[in-house]
Formats: structure tokens, sequence, C-alpha cells
């Protein structure tokens, strides 16, 4: 027999005023199994609060029953004030009667006749309800950062500031992302990689952080605070060890390879460094291009290499390392314009380039030392269009997003360009001028008096005549069909996920959108935080945005993993699934059901029928487990149950509605 | 629909907007055609160009469009546009700017306009001040609008409101000078405009 106790409240007149209280605590003594029920004005008071722990005391009270307001606004009070008791904090049901009951209704016979049977419901749960114990789960003060953009390099360095052990998986051979392709930044033309590369270096030499470049993320396992993560370092065919980065070896190799870096617009030798300040500033050889790895003949650059560094027996290495946390911060791609574009050209006009090309093409370090000259005949173009969401707003060819970064990009293009071609005519063709940020929509205006002429509307087709790229489009303003003669056309492509982030999130079980951008836990109030715990989130894997903006959320990513590492250890939710594995059929369905991939089907042994059988049953984790109970409701067999809301328990509730 | 190749605009196209922009003390740049000042126009159903379109017309470089536009004739010149312009931009003494350099261009987009601002200007120099009957007389004449104002005189006259008497200023010699060196000062600045750009080409 268990001894329930019953505690309504009157919350001043928000209970009060609509259901009679009193004769709620009337019904309530007569129900079985409770010994004791009180009412008070405001039970969440102080004195409110010592007059329910005393009475639980006093009446030797095992189970309890609030009578009060959403357990969303309390629950967590009564539970901490019940810790304090012999009670365990988990014998306890609150019974919604303010927001559920007094506040939507207005008839007091009715509102009073709920309120009996919301507190006769959850008499009759809290009767059959067990103990419940949280468990510790313990930390691994490391983090893992996936991805070494601009995102990824502030997270590392706010988490290793604060003390922490980083490591860094770069799938490129360097760190820098996107960032460092830039030429410059809006709003204030900042040299892109002046900001960048110190960042760069500093990650590469701080004490806390490891840099994993050309690594990538094999495996994963494990939960928050134990996150077991293998990570696979390709073959470089280089002794970092004995490298010094003379560049000995790029000089003399006799590969050609096109250039990815510099956007396809010039050629790198098949052992590389991707850019002169690259970090770690030291070559990988591409074996897919190497003449050596490749045909057995050449070997120039261990002839050359003064250190011995060079070996071309090198292979893929596997290290498996736990992590407390995980933040991703794989960033994005442009869209592939070709072959959705064949009106503009789809990539059979060279003179028609992504923005990133003209990025490297005004950039003193790229193709073309900084002159602003077209691939096709490498003269300069003196009348340049530039066009905008390209892939972006364009549901039908590419997507239905807008980039975000691209109105300011296209104008810091037309800036650029105008800058080093005075003589040259630019016109933007636009749908919308998006510039909500700090300075740029003063940085918009001032490309407008540099003399860059916007048109707003789409271009429908660009085709050739003799050298010149012809634009035909609309200016809308007018009501006009235009057309433009151009030397050069840049688009302003479409921003989209990096490529294989379907594949790593999978592994991480963190769930993507449509488009596949990594989506947050809340996307207004749980921005960094993926519903995967301990899996956070930085820079334009989330969606895409401009630095400033990635930056920011870096740094809220980082603080989250602070406050996470500075943990010893985690309390875990007790209200968790567990199996019961005699009715479990192992047929997974709760497998494929649960958001958090808690669930896994493992062999286990059983004795049945006074024989050893080994038959597949289903075993939650208790860490990823969040208690949401999808799986008790998918399972067809009724294995799965959610403690402290068991299937038994919720149909006692029913009943107790039922009995008239 | 209008065709327009925006490559073919000439540089005297562009420059020629560009001084209608300086006369009226406006930087085309300014505008982005958030149609403010269409929105408060009270002649706008009448025009052929909304006001923000003779703007980016502007713009554009497209003088000619502008120049045989009716609407800088229709203008009313009541400076709603540019007293509730965000930019700044002075649309109104576009407006005017526009209606000058189309007539010194010889273009008439709405004659009636033109004939009565030369008799206005006739009146005024003559008299010193407007006499508006027989300003109005003149002008529909002129125009061939001869009884438009018929059923009006009469009553008009009738209570007292126009009369057959002129007025004239005392010093209207002085305002006749003041009329005649504007005028001059206009023709004089044209023409010197016309020649540097004949000395470019």
């Amino acid at each position: 027999m268990s001894r329930i106790g019953v505690f309504l409240c009157y919350c001043g007149s928000n209970i009060a005023g609509t259901v009679d209280v009193e004769a709620v605590a009337e019904m309530a003594r007569s129900l079985p199994e409770v010994v004791y029920v009180e009412t008070n004005k405001y039970t969440c008071s102080d004195p409110g609060q010592e007059g329910v722990k005393n009475a639980i005391i006093e009446k030797g009270i095992d189970r309890v029953v609030v009578g009060a307001c959403s357990p969303r606004m309390h629950e967590p009070t009564w539970r901490k004030l019940l810790a304090d008791t012999p009670v365990n904090p988990y014998m306890l049901e609150v019974a919604n009667l303010r927001e559920q009951c007094s506040w939507v209704h207005k008839d007091r016979e009715v509102a009073t006749a709920k309120a009996i049977d919301l507190v006769k419901m959850a008499v009759a749960k809290v009767a059959r309800l067990q103990p419940l114990h949280s468990i510790e789960i313990p930390v691994h003060k490391k983090a893992l950062v996936i991805g070494g953009g601009i995102a990824g390099m502030q997270t590392a360095l706010d988490i290793a500031d604060a003390g922490f052990q980083v490591t860094i998986v770069e799938r490129e051979t360097s760190l820098g992302g996107k960032m460092v392709m830039l030429d410059k930044t809006f709003p204030t033309m900042d040299c892109s990689a002046c900001i960048c590369t110190p960042k760069m270096s500093e990650v590469g030499n701080h004490p806390n952080i490891t840099v994993k470049s050309y690594s990538e993320v094999e495996n994963v396992s494990g939960y928050i605070g134990n996150f077991e993560v293998t990570i696979r370092e390709k073959a470089k065919f280089i002794d970092y060890n004995l490298c010094t980065g003379c560049g000995a070896c790029e000089t003399k190799c006799p590969a050609k390879v096109t250039n990815a870096f510099e956007q396809g617009m010039s050629q790198r030798t098949a052992i590389y460094k991707m850019f002169p300040q690259a970090v770690p500033a030291k070559p990988v050889i591409d074996a897919e291009h190497c003449l050596k790895l490749t045909t057995g003949k050449c070997g120039v650059c261990s002839k050359v290499c003064p250190t011995g560094a060079i070996n071309y027996e090198d292979e893929d290495k596997l290290t498996t390392e736990t992590y407390g946390a995980v933040v991703f911060a794989t960033g994005y791609k442009l869209i592939d314009w070709k072959p959705l574009y064949p009106e503009y050209g789809g990539g059979k006009y060279e003179d028609v380039i992504t923005g990133l090309q003209f990025e490297r093409l005004v950039n003193a370090s790229g193709p073309t030392e900084g002159h602003v000259l077209r691939p096709s005949d490498r003269t300069e173009p003196k009348s340049v269009v530039i066009i905008k969401c390209v892939g972006s707003r364009d549901p039908n060819k590419g997507k239905a997003y807008c980039s975000r970064a691209c109105c300011m990009y296209s104008a810091k293009h037309a800036h650029q360009y105008l800058d080093k071609v005075p003589d040259g005519k630019c016109y933007v063709f636009y749908m919308d001028v998006r510039t909500p940020g700090k300075g740029y929509d003063e940085f918009y205006m001032n490309t407008l008096h540099d003399g860059a002429q916007y048109i707003r509307g789409r271009v429908s087709k660009i085709y050739k005549e003799g050298d010149k790229l012809i634009c035909k489009g609309e200016d809308t303003l007018t009501s006009s069909q235009v057309t433009v003669s151009a030397d050069m056309v840049v688009l302003e492509t479409a921003m989209v996920p990096a490529d294989g982030i379907d594949e790593l999130a999978a592994k991480f079980t963190v769930g993507r959108d449509a488009d596949s951008w990594l989506v947050e836990a809340h996307a207004k109030l749980r921005p960094v935080e993926t519903n995967t715990a301990g899996i956070y989130l930085a820079g334009t894997c989330q969606g895409p945005k401009d630095i400033p903006d990635s930056v920011c959320q870096a740094g809220a990513a980082a603080s989250k993993v602070i406050g996470l590492l500075n943990k010893d250890a985690l309390q875990s939710n007790p209200q968790i699934s567990r199996v019961n594995e005699t009715l479990c059929q192992g047929d997974g369905a709760c497998v494929n059901i649960c958001p958090y991939g808690a669930i896994s089907i493992v062999e286990k042994q059983f004795r049945e029928n006074s024989r050893k059988v080994v038959r597949p049953v289903a075993q939650v984790n208790p860490g990823l487990c969040q208690g949401c109970g999808a799986c008790t409701v998918t399972c067809r067999a009724g294995a799965m149950d959610l403690l402290g809301y068991t299937n038994e328990s919720i149909m006692r509730e029913v009943d107790a509605l039922c009995q008239w | 629909m209008r065709f327009l190749d925006l490559s073919a605009i000439s540089d005297a196209d562009k420059q020629a907007c560009e001084a209608i922009a300086r006369d009226a003390g406006v930087n085309l740049k300014d505008c982005y055609q958030c149609g403010k000042c269409t929105a408060g126009c009270p002649l706008a159903e009448s025009m052929d160009l909304v006001p923000r379109e003779v703007i980016r017309y502007l713009q554009l470089g497209a003088v000619d469009v502008v120049l045989e536009a009716k609407t800088p004739w229709i203008c009313a010149q009541c400076v709603v546009c540019s007293s509730r312009c965000p930019q700044n931009v002075d649309i109104c003494s576009v407006m005017r700017a526009v209606r000058l350099a189309s007539k010194h261009a010889g273009k008439r987009p709405v004659p009636e306009a033109d004939i009565f601002d030369d008799e206005f200007i006739a009146n005024v120099r003559a008299h010193g001040v407007s006499n508006e009957q027989y300003l109005a007389a003149a002008y529909n004449v002129k125009s061939g609008h001869f009884v438009q104002d018929m059923g009006n005189a009469t009553r008009m006259l009738k209570r007292g409101m126009v009369g057959v008497a002129m007025h004239n200023t005392k010093g209207r010699a002085n305002v006749a000078a003041l009329v005649d060196r504007a005028l001059a000062a206009d023709s004089t600045r044209r023409a010197q405009a016309d020649e540097g750009k004949g000395g470019e080409a």
C-alpha cells in the first residue's frame, strides 16, 4: 500500500478563480491510497514548499501529486524539493490545473469537474511509479572540431584558450577553408588572407590544438562526454618530422595538375602546398597524379629533398580517440551551376566565371597576380556583367533559399572591378539587394556611387557575338527589355553544403534539412546545439552565412563546449527507454525510429524452455536516449517502455478517467 | 514595351543625363527607386512615365526617352516628391531641368504646356505681373482651345473675379530686364554646353 500526498495550489486566483480547489481537495481525500491532502495559496512559495516538506515527513508520505501550474514551469522545483526528503524525486506527478484547466475554461463547474479528473488520473499514475536514479556520465575533457575554415579555427582557438585540448580535422592539406581564397572582405575591404593566415598560424602553434590535416572522420561511436572517433589521416608520402617545408620538391616536380585552390585557372605540381601560407607549411603528394606513384618512373622529389623526407611507401593512418564534445564546422561549397544553367552557356564560355574565380583573379597571389584579365584571351575586360542569385532563390533549377552573402559579395566585386579598371563598365543584375549588416547598406550605396549600374531583373540568356557575351535581361524598373554586351560575366552562385555532409552527419546522427544543411536544436533559442547532445554547429554547415556571422556562431559553439567540458560528470536523465527482452522480437523498428541513434540490436543469449538460445534484442544507450518515447509507440511487441511514463502507468490514468 | 541596348547608350547621352542632373542639383546615383515620389504624386495617373521612371531612365542614360516624355510637362511642381524623398533627391527640380532641356532640344511633348509657359513669361514681362484674363485668352487662342473658358468667363466677370482692366506694375521695366537676363543667361549657358559637346566630338 502506498501513501500518497496530494498538494493543491490556488495560484492566487489563477486557479482558484475558475476551479473550486476545496471541492477538488474533498474528492481527493476519498481516493484510495491518499493519506493526506493540503491546499495552499501559493504552493511554490517558500512557506508553501516548507509545508509540503513537513507534511511528507510527518505523514510518512512516499508518493506526491501536485495540482498546480504546468510541469514545464515547476516540475524541477518539486523534484529538487523531494531530493531533500526520503521520497525519490521521480515518485512525483504534476496535474496541470492552470495552463490546461483554469486558464482555458470560463465555466467554474466544468473547470472543477476537469480538475477533479486530472487529479484522479495523477493519483492513479503516481501509485504505479517506480523510483528512478540518474547515473553519472564521465566527461572526456577534449573537443573535436570538424573543419578548419574560419568557423572551425575560431571554435578551436576559443576552446583551447579556455584550457582544453582540441583536435581539428581538416580534409584539405591546409587550414583556411574558403576565407583564405577570398581577396578582400566586405564591408571594410580588409585583405582576407592577411586576417585569416594569422589565425591559421595561431591554430598551428597553439599548445592545446592538434591539427590533423588531409584527414577525415572514419567512424564514430559513443555519446555526450564520450565520443569515440576514428580519424583517417590520408597518406601524405612525406615525413612531416623531417620535412622543413623548403619547397625544393615543388619546383622540380614534372607533373601538372589543375589547381583547385585557384578555381581551375592555373596549374600546380603533384607534390604541392595548397598556397604559400598553408598551415601546416609542408607539402603532400597527390597520389592520383604523381608519376612515381602512378607509373613507377620519376622520383625527382626524393632526389632533391635535402632531408630525405619523401616516403613513397606511406599509407593512410587510422587513430581512435575519445572526445567529450564535437563541433561541426564543415562549411559550404558553391553550387555546380554548369549543368543547371545551359542558358548561361553551361560552362562553354570561358569568360563566364564564378564569384570565387573572380576573387582569385583580383588577388595579388592569384593566377593573374591581381590584374583583372579574362580567362579566354588574358585581356582586360572593359565591360563586366555580374549576375546575382545564380542557383539561389530558384527552386526550379537550384535552391529556394537566399545565400545571404552574395549581395554584399557582388557589391564588393563591382567595387573591386571599378577600382582596378577605372574606365570599365560594370552592370549588376539583381532581384533584390539584401544588406542587413553593420555598414553593409552604406557599402552598397558607395558601390552605386562608384558607378556600378544596377539593373533589377534576372538575366534570361547569355550568348556569344564575336568575342562579346550578350546578356539579355529586363530592367523591371522601366519594364524594358535590355541587353548588355559584356567582355566577362561573373555569376554569384549559391552556397550549398560541403561534399560528403550527408554521410558525415549520419555517422553522428545529426539532423539535416531538405537541402542538407545541418539542423540546430531550436531555430531561435538553441541555435548552435544539435538534437544530439554534445554535438554543436559553427559556421556555414548550418546554413549560408558571411564571415562575421560564422565567427560569431563559432564563439557561441565554443562557449557551449567549454561549459560542457568544465563538468567532471553529467547527471543523466533516468526517464529513458527500457527494453523488455522477453517480449523484444529484435526486428529493429525502434532502431529506425530513434532520432538520437540511441538504440542498437545486439545478439544475446537466453534460456528458453531449458535450452540456450541466442537471438537479437534491442539495447538502449542511456547516454544517448533523450526519453522522447518514439520507440515505445513504434514497438509492435510492446517491449519498449519509457521509465516514468510506463505503458502500465498511462493505462492506469486512462482507467481513472473512464471510471464514472 | 521598350527595348534598350545598354551597351549602345552613347557617352554623349549619358553626359546629357548628367547635365540635367547637374542642372537640378541632384546626384542620380542617390536614387534607389523606392517609388515614394510616384506614390505621392497628385498627377501620376495622367503621366506617360511615372516620376520614378523618369529618374530611372536618366540613371540608365536613356536621354531621348526622358526628353520626349510628357511627364515633366504635366508635373505641377508641387514638390511633394522632393519633400518626401528618403534620399533627398530633388525630383521636382529634375522635372524642371528636363523640361528646359527638352525645350532646348526643340521637343514639345505637351504643346499646351509649352504655349502656356511662353505666354505666361510674355505676360509677366509686359506688365510686371500676371494678368490672368489676358493670359487665358492668349493661351486659348494659340492652343486652339477657343471656347474652353467661355462658360466660366461670363460667370467670373459677373461676380467681379476678373475684369477687363489691365494691371501694370510701376517697376515693370525692371521685371522685363530681369526676365531678359534670365533667358539670356540660360541660352548662353546652353550654347556653351553645345559648343563644348561639339568640341569633344
